[in-house]
């Protein structure tokens, strides 16, 4: 479109304006706050024990809930497009649920699944294991929520590269597993890296999920983005920006990979 | 297949197949995960929602604050998605075709809402447009409060939906338009509206299934006033005082219309793919999307 000057100078202020005012200022304002009285008081929210203990746990759900999506997230997108199943359409409708769903009901789901009526609580009393308000729970509703990323950006890329290439090595010998590790995987690797790096983003900031099956509690049950919540409560200013700029050096530390995956992906 | 041999097998053919383990085994291991992940829990939430017959179950709906939560939460996506689509659509076009120094910068900054955790973003919105905004506008516990933390979350569903049409869209037909007299309106309105509506149409639905559910952002910024709780704060509040099967009701119904939409990006994918509007690369079921909601 051969805009005008006027209208060209219009849209880029209305747009970047848009940013500006709804993305920019609020990501360098977190900044200024946090660090607006030096840098000691949040150092000391972070590094007191309950901050340390949240860290940790929440490292916690993306050591065990990464590698799980991802290794059925691959597996997944190879059997969703490279072999015919009238199921397939379901279990491709199953995955987007999690985008579909809000983080409350989800937690809530489990809540009710796992809780004190819940169907399994005879089995799970019996066997001494608590799922609710401890880590199991928590973890569950980490993979959950972030279950659809690595199969929703692993499936095109997978029907991008096509078959020859796998077929190829399959008539020169090499066996299923040799194709995979050799061929299928290289190819594919900036895309599954990519859905890893979204499933992370998500699993470190989930809140909603979690804070209903969590209970919340400082040094047991909290998460980094609930000890926010509960340091905001608690009028620990400091203590929540502290976290909250943890968090978000996280969030740009993923616009990055994200920017540099892409450009892999595309090259 | 033996190293050696050179007869293509079924497997050759058909490309790899699931490497140590047979098709039939990888779906199963695959319904499995879904059933225990994610089917399961759905099960318990919809029999707690009829725990106590269909009677209660609509009586918890429509209970007042039900009621009211919901319609904020309606009205208040409704509100957010019209935004978002007049700036996202401004934003992906300023990304594709005009040129300022920063662009590759601000376009990063666009993903900034799937990778920051909500409940940061409720807190920083509340410190700017709290009570101790520096510029002195207070808009927290309002239902404005509500529209902007959903305007912040969903803006990237439009602005990346957009964006591929924009990008793969032919110049040519602009040009002929220009050529015969077309203004800069009109060739939008007849030419360029008109490609984008399927990637539109599939980012505002998406959007709209996102704010129908966000909770993080809301919580801090907006609270839970009775005038200013929406629908996942109210079952977080249901939840808190026992009441399992009126937070359960209200949540078949969120989950309901979510469903609703992410069908209806679906059905805008096929009719986009038939009549040829969407190049190629155009997959944005959720799935081309980057994101579809980090944090919340």
């Amino acid at each position: 479109m051969s805009a005008n000057p006027a209208s060209r100078w219009g849209l880029r202020v209305l747009g970047l304006g848009y940013v500006g005012l709804l993305l920019l200022l609020p990501l360098v304002l977190i900044f200024y706050k946090t660090f607006e009285d030096g840098i000691a008081p949040p150092l000391d929210a972070i590094t007191s024990p309950d901050g340390l203990h949240a860290l940790k746990l929440t490292l916690l759900m993306v050591a065990i809930a990464v590698p799980l999506n991802t290794v059925f997230g691959v597996g997944c997108a190879l059997l969703l497009v490279r072999h015919r199943w009238w199921g397939n359409s379901i279990v491709d409708a199953v995955i987007n649920l999690p985008f579909a769903i809000s983080p409350v009901v989800i937690g809530l789901s489990l809540f009710l699944l796992y809780g004190a009526t819940g169907w399994f609580e005879p089995a799970l009393a019996e066997a001494g294991i608590k799922v609710l308000f401890s880590v199991p729970g928590m973890v569950l509703a980490s993979i959950f929520v972030s279950l659809p990323f690595v199969v929703r950006e692993t499936v095109p890329v997978l029907q991008e590269i096509g078959t020859e290439q796998e077929q190829a090595a399959s008539t020169l010998g090499a066996n299923a597993w040799q194709t995979f590790w050799r061929v299928t995987l290289p190819a594919i690797r900036w895309g599954v890296a990519y859905g890893v790096v979204l499933t992370t983003a998500r699993v470190l900031g989930e809140f909603g999920a979690v804070s209903v099956v969590s209970g919340s509690i400082s040094g047991q049950t909290q998460t980094l983005p609930l000890f926010v919540e509960k340091q905001y409560q608690n009028f620990n200013l400091p203590g929540a920006f502290g976290a909250s700029v943890l968090l978000a050096v996280l969030a740009l530390a993923t616009l990055l990979a994200m920017n540099l995956l892409k450009r892999k992906e595309d090259a | 297949m033996e190293a050696g041999t050179f007869t293509p097998t079924r497997a050759s053919r058909a490309g790899l197949r699931l490497p140590g383990l047979g098709a039939g085994l990888g779906r199963g291991m695959v319904v499995l995960y879904l059933s225990l992940i994610v089917l399961l829990p759905l099960a318990a939430l919809a029999d707690q929602s009829l725990a106590q017959g269909l009677g209660t179950f609509w009586d918890q709906v429509t209970s007042p604050q039900a009621v009211r939560s919901l319609k904020l939460t309606i009205g208040a996506s409704f509100v957010v998605v019209l935004i978002n689509g007049v700036f996202g659509t401004i934003l992906a076009w300023l990304l594709v075709r005009d040129r300022f120094p920063g662009k590759a910068a601000i376009n990063a900054v666009i993903d900034l809402p799937f990778a920051l955790p909500t409940i940061v973003a409720s807190l920083i919105l509340l410190e700017l447009w709290g009570a101790r905004s520096p510029v002195g506008l207070d808009i927290a516990a309002t239902q404005a409060a509500v529209v902007v933390a959903l305007c912040f979350v969903t803006l990237p569903f439009v602005v990346r939906a957009v964006q591929p049409l924009l990008m793969e869209m032919d110049r040519e037909m602009e040009e002929a338009a220009a050529s015969l007299g077309a203004g800069g309106f009109t060739i939008f309105r007849r030419i360029i509206f008109p490609n984008l509506l399927p990637g539109l149409g599939a980012g505002v639905a998406l959007a709209f299934a996102r704010a129908l559910g966000e909770f993080g952002s809301v919580l801090l910024f907006a609270g839970g006033l009775p005038d200013t709780m929406v629908s996942s704060v109210y079952i977080r509040t249901q939840i808190e005082s026992g009441n399992d099967t009126g937070a359960a009701a209200v949540s078949v119904v969120l989950l309901g219309a979510s469903v609703l939409c992410l069908v209806l990006v679906t059905l805008i994918q096929r009719w986009a793919v038939r009549h040829d509007r969407a190049p190629d690369k155009f997959i944005p079921t959720v799935a081309a999307d980057p994101g579809g909601g980090t944090g919340s």
